[in-house]
């Protein structure tokens, strides 16, 4: 229980997707201007990374790894070399079918994501995860819990810069610095803040 | 070269950067840029994949259905990463280990996705291939003056040759630690996007509010 | 032209074909490189070795100095020989993570925090005119952002440092990362690790050690006070009785 606490922890603030590993920053620093809709991505973000870190984790431990496909007995056959490309196709059929299904079955939150979705499925947070699961050999129910742990950490990464925007936006900026540049200046500060949450551990 | 090539060559070194004018791509820039030597290999490899895809893309672009439109453009650029990833991992490991999982995150990056729905879905294969080394380039530039800088101040060296002799070695030099983090990549982004939009007007963001009048309040 | 796209037998043959030329391409590189890259890996552990061992020679080739390593692969509960094993392809962390070929640490006693431990782990020697000179040890253990592996060169009775090197880590660079730094490296030269009843006694520590400690004790790494204490709990775990112990014994009392 307390490794699985720890793992939450350590995805949501000592590795924070975004501010630690800075993955999926064109869509934190492009739709970060409203507190609203940064919640409404950040949310789309969770529910997306908690379903496909585990998917991917069953398709690499059962599929791809070195000795995985035993149970087809192919026991030598090692096809890593296809990850990357599985994962993403993952990704991409899973928001499709939950765009899908929202559409059909939630379709007041179907909208309020509107354009969200599909973005979601190039953003490299959403893969950047697997690509950590993967590194790191987690089990599935590790893969459940990171998955919403960096979600979520990624989530309020966006939330918070975008409630630093909302204030940015009455202070007298540089015109060189307008948008964009006070945006990264305020992502770095940020960034620099979370790394005082390195080494702690339950 | 004609006046049109010669634009889409030249055109995303500054005025129309993939960084700091379009923001896409940011997350390698920022993450790998602590040494030279790897912000140099991202940069070919960035490039490579963005101008063979955006050609692949280009030559088949009059057969590929609508709906199955974005899965074919990631499986081609997929397909190129995973190569380029192979490629490093035989003729370049240590590299190879420092850009880890930013290799295959080029599937994702931005600008390799951006360009091809956005330019070769819609030209001919050659000025593709040529907006996809125009884009790289502009891409590179950023990442070279960020790598040069950060292992520069960070570590008094220059693709791994020592530069600024260290006080640990025996120097006067007293490496900027912040230059070894990657915050420092936010801040000298910031300083870059500053000094170009200064040079270029026209990049200026405008302000949703100005300050009007200030009110003193006069206190006894 | 654009409605005949769009028709499903197109739909299908166009994704077959995209499917099966990329997969062709992607299964040509790796097939061909995958031998180049299996042999990179082989040279670099085997540059490594020499270069703990302190026996690496620039200008003849890595292999045929190799040549002068005895590679075994030892079962860590007793500290016998294991035979047929290949030490030098060995995949610590693959061994660690298969059940049939690894066990899990208990909690209390992991605190190298690595979960599992590999049953056998390689081990390399180096004989000369007087008998056994240098064991080389491979040992990892968490440090503050990663697992950090290294090798640990012994003299011929495991008790003194003859060479240390950290062949993979991610630290944090400029801080936990300067374990890769020489001068930190030369430090270990000479040091002790194990005490005359056996049992490891080595620091990593800020500050001067006392006189009779000096022997076991090695500076941390300044602002790298996570990485140094995973250093010292590596070096702790791997040389104790859950690591190397018994077959250290074993070297002392002269059956190697």
């Amino acid at each position: 229980m307390e490794h699985y606490v720890n793992l939450a922890l350590k995805a949501l603030f000592v590795e924070n997707l975004a501010l630690s590993f800075f993955l999926g920053m064109c869509t934190f620093l492009a739709i970060s201007k409203k507190v609203e809709t940064s919640f409404g991505l950040g949310v789309a973000v969770i529910v997306v990374q908690m379903i496909t870190v585990p998917a991917n984790n069953l398709i690499y431990n059962h599929l791809l790894r070195g000795g995985a496909l035993e149970w087809a007995g192919l026991g030598d056959v090692d096809l890593s070399f296809l990850g990357l490309i599985t994962y993403i196709g993952t990704v991409a059929a899973i928001v499709q079918i939950l765009e899908m299904f929202l559409d059909r079955h939630v379709p007041a939150l179907y909208h309020a994501l509107g354009i969200f979705l599909p973005l979601i499925t190039v953003n490299c947070a959403i893969l950047g995860g697997t690509l950590f699961m993967v590194e790191r050999s987690y089990t599935f129910a590790e893969s459940v819990v990171y998955g919403f742990a960096s979600g979520a950490g990624w989530a309020l990464a966006i939330v918070l810069l975008a409630g630093i925007r909302e204030k940015l936006k009455y202070s007298d900026v540089p015109a060189g610095l307008q948008g964009l540049g006070i945006t990264f200046v305020a992502a770095g500060l940020m960034a620099m803040v979370f790394l005082a949450f390195s080494g702690i551990q339950l | 070269m004609n006046a049109a090539y010669q634009r889409t060559l030249f055109e995303p070194l500054i005025v129309n950067n993939p960084i700091i004018v379009q923001i896409l791509g940011i997350c390698s820039a920022l993450a790998i840029t602590s040494k030279l030597a790897p912000s140099v290999t991202m940069s070919i490899a960035l490039t490579a994949v963005v101008a063979c895809s955006n050609a692949a893309i280009s030559a088949i672009r009059h057969h590929i259905p609508n709906n199955i439109r974005i899965i074919v453009q990631m499986t081609i650029i997929a397909s190129l990463v995973i190569v380029v990833d192979q490629v490093l991992r035989a003729y370049a490991p240590e590299i190879s280990k420092q850009l880890s999982v930013f290799v295959g995150l080029i599937i994702t990056n931005c600008i390799v996705l951006g360009r091809a729905e956005g330019f070769a879905m819609k030209n001919a294969v050659w000025p593709s291939f040529l907006d996809g080394i125009g884009q790289g380039l502009g891409y590179s530039v950023i990442l070279i003056a960020l790598g040069a800088t950060r292992e520069l101040f960070g570590f008094g060296s220059l693709w791994g040759y020592p530069v600024l002799p260290l006080e640990s070695e025996g120097g006067w030099y007293r490496p900027n630690s912040l230059m070894t983090l990657a915050p420092s990549a936010f801040f000298l982004v910031a300083m870059i996007i500053w000094a170009v939009r200064t040079w270029k007007h026209d990049q200026q963001e405008q302000a949703d509010y100005r300050i009007q009048s200030v009110h003193r309040m006069e206190t006894q | 032209m654009p409605r005949d796209k769009e028709r499903p037998a197109q739909v299908l043959l166009v994704a077959t074909l995209v499917c099966v030329v990329c997969a062709l391409l992607v299964s040509t590189a790796v097939v061909l490189l995958r031998p180049i890259q299996d042999r990179n890996a082989l040279l670099q552990r085997q540059r490594d070795i020499l270069q703990v061992a302190g026996l690496l020679r620039p200008g003849s080739s890595v292999e045929a100095q190799f040549q002068q390593i005895e590679p075994h692969l030892v079962d860590l509960a007793t500290g016998n020989y294991v035979e047929g094993g290949d030490a030098i392809r060995f995949d610590i962390a693959r061994a660690s993570r298969d059940p049939k070929t690894s066990t899990p640490v208990p909690a209390d006693s992991d605190i190298a925090k690595i979960h599992r431990r590999p049953s056998a782990m390689p081990v390399f020697l180096v004989r000369g005119e007087g008998g056994l000179e240098t064991v080389i040890l491979p040992v990892h253990g968490y440090g503050l952002w990663s697992t950090m592996y290294a090798y640990v060169a012994l003299d011929g009775r495991g008790e003194r440092v003859k060479g240390v090197t950290f062949y993979s880590h991610a630290e944090t660079p400029g801080l936990g990362a300067e374990i890769e730094n020489p001068r930190w490296r030369k430090t270990w030269i000479g040091k002790r690790l194990v005490d005359d009843t056996g049992s490891v006694r080595f620091d990593v520590a800020k500050g001067a050690p006392a006189p009779d400690e000096a022997d076991y004790h090695v500076d941390a790494l300044s602002g790298a006070t996570l990485t140094s204490n995973g250093v010292e709990n590596m070096i702790h775990f791997w040389l104790g009785e859950q690591g190397y112990g018994p077959f250290l014994a074993r070297l002392r009392q002269g059956g190697a």
